[in-house]
């Protein structure tokens, strides 16, 4: 979320360009709709699975945003502004977010997040050259009690030692949960390029 | 403080305690199914009879904020508030991953009474597991017929949906919630009119939180005189205590509102002391936006009033925050004056603008560059942002005032001390030595 003062906006995109929404993911968005009274009310969810698909909220996905959900375009920038967890500019593949709250922060937060900076060689909100992290700090993953904690992905990392940190990193399925999970707020995979959606 | 056997968290430890079998074996929608036998007036009644005050912070009656609904009304919504994002508060994560079949149960329970037609769990986005889980268990209880159209024959209908959020903590407040739910920024409304004559998509709705949901079926099916039994008389029934920083053992612990800040640190069946030979220097005891207590005032009772006699904005949510001796107030005070500064939503001149000076003042101390005069600019600043809920349209700027006066008061000789000496922290060092 950001109070500041932003500059003027002016999107650019292509308008020839290829749709990045997909009818499949459209779909998808349209079925949230029926659960609220406005179409405006499942726009969280619409960015939510858009930015699954496509990594990132581009002018030009906001825009097709706004038109399946029949709203301004501006109401969707207005919106996606203000959460901190909407992307405006491409992200890494897995985000790291590292706790800075207090419970964190008394138990050793910082060491773990200047650990993470060092191996990682980016600075927060950076991506990592290869594409595969981006870093962000978080207030509260309400992970108090095992402080401090890092979330990678979906997956919470609890009572992270500075010297964790590397193997944290190097494992592969460090951002996937155990147990169950729902499928409905994914998006759908792409064959690999951000400009299409695979169907 | 007399023995107590959980209920909230009595599931918990319990394999597959989040499963629908599990939790229908354990007694689960037992209390459900009598409700939907009841007149909803009767639920009504029966809950404001057991003065359940609301867990999420601001401690108002739930049945009367039932009651507050206008009559003769066709849609009502019911908005479930899951955006747990104060520090350094998680009852609501530990009932929602072991116990979600719990809450739905609650929301069963206080939709009926309220007539809602759907009820949406606003849940923040950072509950990753947690919402695996309970969607799980929504689509559990669709199936066997504890949510959906004509629940368990009673010829009520409820609907019920998780909302996720993505990331403010300013949608925690009911209003700003309402707005982000109807896809909007959470930046909350001006009150009157409230929530429950004019709220989402301008119906009348109930938000309430989680724990406060939780609480329900047990009213219902032990009673109100027996949550009333729980706790003094003005702070009635089970309660989620949640304890974090260097202690022994860290984690949510249920008890009746009758025990002090000093049996949440030092008691064997809570916190269990200090970790690692460390000393207790100071405690946020409700919350960060609550305010600050010393290591000599944790006598001090959590129930929803004794914390006022300390200075406390109130009990909040009840989940302490140990600080040690080796921790300088200066990083404390500049993690909260930031906390504020990042989270404020930017409608209100005072907290937009307060939360951003007292930031940067605080950098400035913590940096060793602090002035003589900017212990009495910050709680000057603080006074400007709120003395008394009430200046702005919601509570954060209120939330940030506190702790901030209450820091630079309760410790300044050590912060002149810095003053003096003109020293950066010992974490700013450490740092820098790692880069």
């Amino acid at each position: 979320m950001s109070w500041k003062t932003l500059d003027r906006h002016t999107p650019q995109f292509d308008s020839e360009a290829p749709p990045l929404i997909g009818a499949a993911l459209k779909q998808k968005i349209l079925n949230f709709v029926p659960r609220y009274e406005t179409s405006l009310a499942a726009l969280l969810p619409a960015l939510h699975m858009a930015q699954e698909t496509l990594g990132y909220l581009s002018d030009q996905a906001l825009v097709e945003i706004a038109r399946i959900l029949d709203i301004p375009p501006s109401r969707v920038l207005d919106t996606a502004s203000f959460y901190t967890h909407y992307w405006r500019k491409p992200r890494g593949r897995k985000v790291v977010m590292v706790c800075r709250s207090i419970s964190c922060e008394v138990t050793g937060g910082r060491e773990v997040l200047a650990e993470c900076k060092r191996l990682l060689g980016i600075d927060e909100h950076e991506t990592t050259p290869d594409g595969e992290y981006s870093l962000v700090t978080e207030e509260c993953l309400a992970g108090c009690d095992h402080g401090p904690c890092m979330l990678v992905g979906e997956k919470l990392h609890k009572h992270v030692r500075p010297e964790q940190v590397k193997d944290i990193l190097a494992d592969p399925n460090n951002d996937r949960i155990d147990g169950p999970r729902s499928s409905l707020y994914d998006g759908l995979k792409t064959d690999g390029k951000k400009t299409e959606t695979a169907e | 403080m007399a023995e107590f056997e959980p209920v909230l968290l009595r599931n918990v430890g319990v394999e597959n305690s989040a499963s629908l079998k599990v939790y229908t074996q354990r007694g689960g929608y037992r209390s459900a199914a009598k409700a939907l036998k009841m007149n909803p007036e009767n639920v009504v009644e029966e809950v404001k009879r057991a003065n359940l005050r609301g867990r999420g912070g601001a401690g108002f009656p739930a049945g009367v904020k039932w009651g507050f609904l206008p009559k003769g009304r066709k849609i009502t919504y019911l908005c479930v508030n899951a955006d747990e994002s104060e520090p350094p508060t998680f009852s609501n994560r530990v009932l929602m991953e072991n116990d979600p079949h719990q809450l739905l149960e609650g929301i069963l329970i206080a939709g009926y009474a309220t007539r809602t037609t759907t009820a949406y769990i606003y849940m923040r986005v950072e509950f990753h597991e947690q919402f695996h889980i309970l969607q799980k268990a929504v689509d559990e209880a669709y199936e066997a017929g504890w949510l959906g159209k004509n629940i368990q024959g009673s010829g009520y209908s409820l609907d019920c949906y998780i909302h996720r959020g993505a990331g403010a903590y300013v949608c925690g407040e009911e209003t700003g919630l309402i707005e982000s739910l109807e896809g909007k920024r959470g930046q909350p409304r001006i009150k009157p009119p409230f929530p429950a004559v004019e709220g989402l998509f301008h119906k009348p709705t109930v938000v309430n939180n989680v724990e406060t949901l939780c609480c329900v079926p047990h009213i219902i099916e032990r009673g109100a005189d027996w949550f009333t039994s729980v706790g003094p008389p003005h702070s009635t029934g089970p309660k989620l205590f949640c304890i974090s920083g260097p202690v022994k053992r860290p984690g949510c612990y249920e008890a009746a509102m009758d025990i002090t800040v000093r049996d949440l640190v030092y008691g064997e069946q809570f916190g269990g002391g200090m970790s690692d030979g460390k000393e207790l220097k100071a405690v946020m005891p409700g919350g960060v936006s609550m305010g600050i207590i010393t290591a000599d005032e944790i006598d001090c009772k959590l129930d929803f009033e004794d914390p006022r006699n300390y200075g406390l904005l109130g009990l909040g949510t009840s989940a302490a925050v140990v600080i040690d001796t080796d921790t300088d107030m200066r990083d404390v005070l500049y993690n909260i004056c930031r906390f504020f500064g990042t989270e404020s939503c930017g409608q209100c001149t005072h907290c937009r603008e307060g939360t951003a000076w007292a930031m940067r003042i605080a950098d400035r101390l913590r940096k060793g560059a602090g002035r003589k005069e900017d212990l009495d600019v910050l709680v000057d600043v603080a006074n400007n942002m709120g003395m008394m809920p009430g200046m702005n349209i919601c509570g954060l700027s209120d939330g940030a005032a506190f702790p901030i006066r209450m820091i630079v008061e309760k410790f300044r000789a050590e912060f002149e001390e810095h003053i003096r000496n003109q020293r950066p922290g010992r974490v700013l060092e450490v740092l820098e030595t790692l880069r």
